[in-house]
């Protein structure tokens, strides 16, 4: 009795039977209310034309066009579809930030590379599929980034080399129907600054 | 109850201007309470342009508030109140009536003047006269009905208020600014990365966003002017701006030490504060408007609730124990209400929770409605919604009886931000 929805859902359906009522009759029949003018400066409602400026609205919106700027790349390990480091995709069970034993041996190379080239950095960019709001969601996928970051923490490399962050549902594929693409975005992404 | 929705809706399309506005409006609810009111078409002096009584009564019409009437069966067309013979309209039922004219200026400037009248008393509410460029043309037409709106109801209009929204078409972001009815899109900034999170500043001259064209999300305030800079780009994720009151400083998430936090920094991107202090997600923040409080989404709880914290901290406590999930709190302007997305069996909705009674109230019937934003007078809200496999806006009367679908063919529309009353 008490569910406010169902009151809303029966007023609505009330309201749109009035106003059906109201367009099926004349509105000559219509008992006309009295127009109340409830503005505080009623008084000054002088015949005075007041004069009004219009300014700040109407000022022109500038766009920015951000692009990107790819760096191209000619025999680079972490390019090279035949080196494993190209791989960069490890993916997650559904509400889990547990890394699986079969993506052991990607973040183990990963940790290799970072280990032997002390100036590069990892960023790890957490991903969810897209039910619940972005920026839970954008929370969510750090939980992600920041389980792999552990793992290769774990094999020697330093936070300094890592830097972990989200894009929550962003790069979900959209409009999701079934597990199977689901799936496909709940993942951590290896990313390398300046790639 | 489809066969009545079908029939209003049909009768909504009839009474409906025909229109090719950017985003379409389809009203599926009315008030009960709706007062008669008259728009005489401006007269034109000299001007080709679309009539603006037809944005005037748009905007009114889209309110809820009021009956516009049918004018093509009076036979004068006053321009003034001198002009108006009171028992053509009376006869009509009207209660008010708007009479104007546009007319051509030297130096291409056009001077723009209307009255409003109380048709039974036979008197004059108000008059405005506007000096303005022709592309003002459309801002001035929101500002008389916002003035008719303030008039007639007490309270201020919103129709010369702008929104904010990202759109995404063939796979690249925009930040788009556009007039409260969606019309006169402009976009601010656009990317191949995304971009999330649009707040107004509460004076309206910017925006703050999150973009993540450096492959993370940083947090960026742009100015309508094109003016950009960075708030926040620590390590980690920046995230989820939300303005003071005062526009002197700004709530952020940050995942800096480890998992999403909120803190507080100044708009000059000075003094970062930690202000939550947790293992769990802390996320979304957003000020109540007499800045006292921040409320925010948390799971420290287990499933994501809303919970509040003074702006200068201390100790959190929850606000919603209703539904195993609600997200993305935001304030109604007079602090009395909490609007949010909640998950309604399986359905993402839009709800609304009296701060006093704690009464919930379900407002949106979509399956993926997101991103509640209150007007800035606090009468509807806008959201984002799916339409046809695609992102949509959508508005919804506080009180739920008035709803309105916003469609802009061909985008993918989300994360609408209404911005602040215009002077």
């Amino acid at each position: 009795m008490n569910n406010p929805t169902w009151n809303t859902k029966l007023l609505s359906t009330l309201v749109m039977a009035l106003v059906l009522a109201a367009c099926k009759s004349t509105p000559m029949v219509d008992k006309p209310a009295a127009v109340e003018d409830k503005s505080p400066a009623a008084a000054q409602a002088a015949t005075k034309p007041a004069e009004a400026t219009v300014t700040a609205d109407t000022s022109p919106v500038k766009e920015v066009v951000i692009d990107g700027n790819a760096t191209a790349s000619s025999n680079n390990p972490l390019k090279d579809p035949n080196n494993i480091l190209s791989k960069r995709n490890i993916y997650f069970d559904f509400d889990s930030d547990a890394v699986k034993a079969e993506f052991r041996p990607i973040i183990e190379a990963h940790a290799k590379y970072l280990l032997a080239n002390r100036s590069a950095k990892v960023i790890l960019q957490g991903n969810t599929d897209e039910r619940g709001t972005r920026e839970y969601n954008l929370s969510l996928g750090q939980r992600r980034s920041v389980a792999v970051k552990k793992s290769l923490n774990l094999l020697g490399v330093q936070d300094a080399q890592i830097e972990t962050v989200s894009f929550g549902e962003e790069k979900a594929t959209a409009a999701c129907a079934d597990e199977a693409c689901a799936k496909q975005n709940r993942r951590a992404d290896i990313v390398y600054e300046n790639e | 109850m489809y066969t009545l929705r079908f029939a209003l809706f049909f009768i909504v399309l009839l009474l409906s201007p025909t229109s090719h506005a950017a985003l379409e409006i389809e009203i599926s609810g009315g008030s009960a309470q709706q007062l008669p009111l008259a728009i005489v078409p401006f007269a034109q002096v000299g001007s080709p342009s679309d009539n603006i009584s037809n944005i005037i009564a748009a905007d009114l019409k889209r309110s809820g508030m009021f009956r516009v009437l049918e004018t093509g069966g009076v036979a004068s067309r006053p321009a003034e109140i001198s002009q108006i013979k009171y028992p053509e309209w009376a006869a009509l039922q009207a209660q008010a009536m708007a009479v104007g004219k546009v007319e051509v200026l030297a130096g291409n400037r056009l001077n723009v003047t209307f009255q409003l009248a109380d048709v039974l008393k036979q008197t004059q509410l108000t008059s405005m006269q506007y000096n303005i460029t022709p592309n003002q043309l459309r801002t001035t037409a929101h500002k008389i009905a916002d003035v008719i709106y303030q008039k007639l109801t007490g309270e201020a209009g919103i129709f010369a208020s702008r929104i904010a929204y990202i759109n995404k078409v063939n796979g690249r972001y925009s930040l788009q600014v556009a007039d409260a009815d969606g019309e006169n899109p402009l976009t601010m900034v656009s990317s191949k990365e995304p971009i999330i999170s649009p707040v107004w500043s509460p004076d309206g001259s910017k925006i703050a966003y999150v973009s993540f064209e450096k492959k993370k999300p940083i947090i960026y305030v742009q100015s309508l002017s094109g003016q950009r800079t960075v708030l926040a780009s620590f390590k980690g994720n920046n995230s989820a701006p939300a303005w003071s009151p005062d526009g002197t400083k700004l709530a952020i998430v940050l995942t800096y030490a480890a998992n999403s936090q909120v803190y507080t920094i100044n708009a000059d991107g000075t003094d970062l504060k930690p202000l939550t202090k947790s293992s769990a997600i802390d996320t979304e923040p957003t000020w109540s408007p007499d800045a006292n409080w921040i409320y925010f989404s948390s799971d420290r709880g287990g499933k994501p609730q809303i919970y509040k914290v003074s702006s200068s901290g201390g100790e959190v406590r929850r606000v919603t124990f209703e539904g195993g999930y609600n997200l993305s709190p935001r304030i109604s302007p007079d602090g009395k209400l909490l609007a949010m997305v909640r998950n309604d069996g399986g359905k993402f909705r839009v709800a609304l929770q009296d701060l006093t009674s704690g009464q919930v109230q379900v407002l949106s019937d979509g399956a993926q409605d997101e991103s509640p934003s209150f007007a800035p007078n606090g009468r509807v809200l806008l959201y984002a919604t799916r339409v046809a496999g695609h992102g949509a806006l959508a508005a919804v009367s506080a009180d739920g009886r008035v709803k309105q679908r916003l469609n802009e063919s061909g985008g993918d529309i989300r994360e609408p931000a209404w911005g602040p009353l215009i002077k």
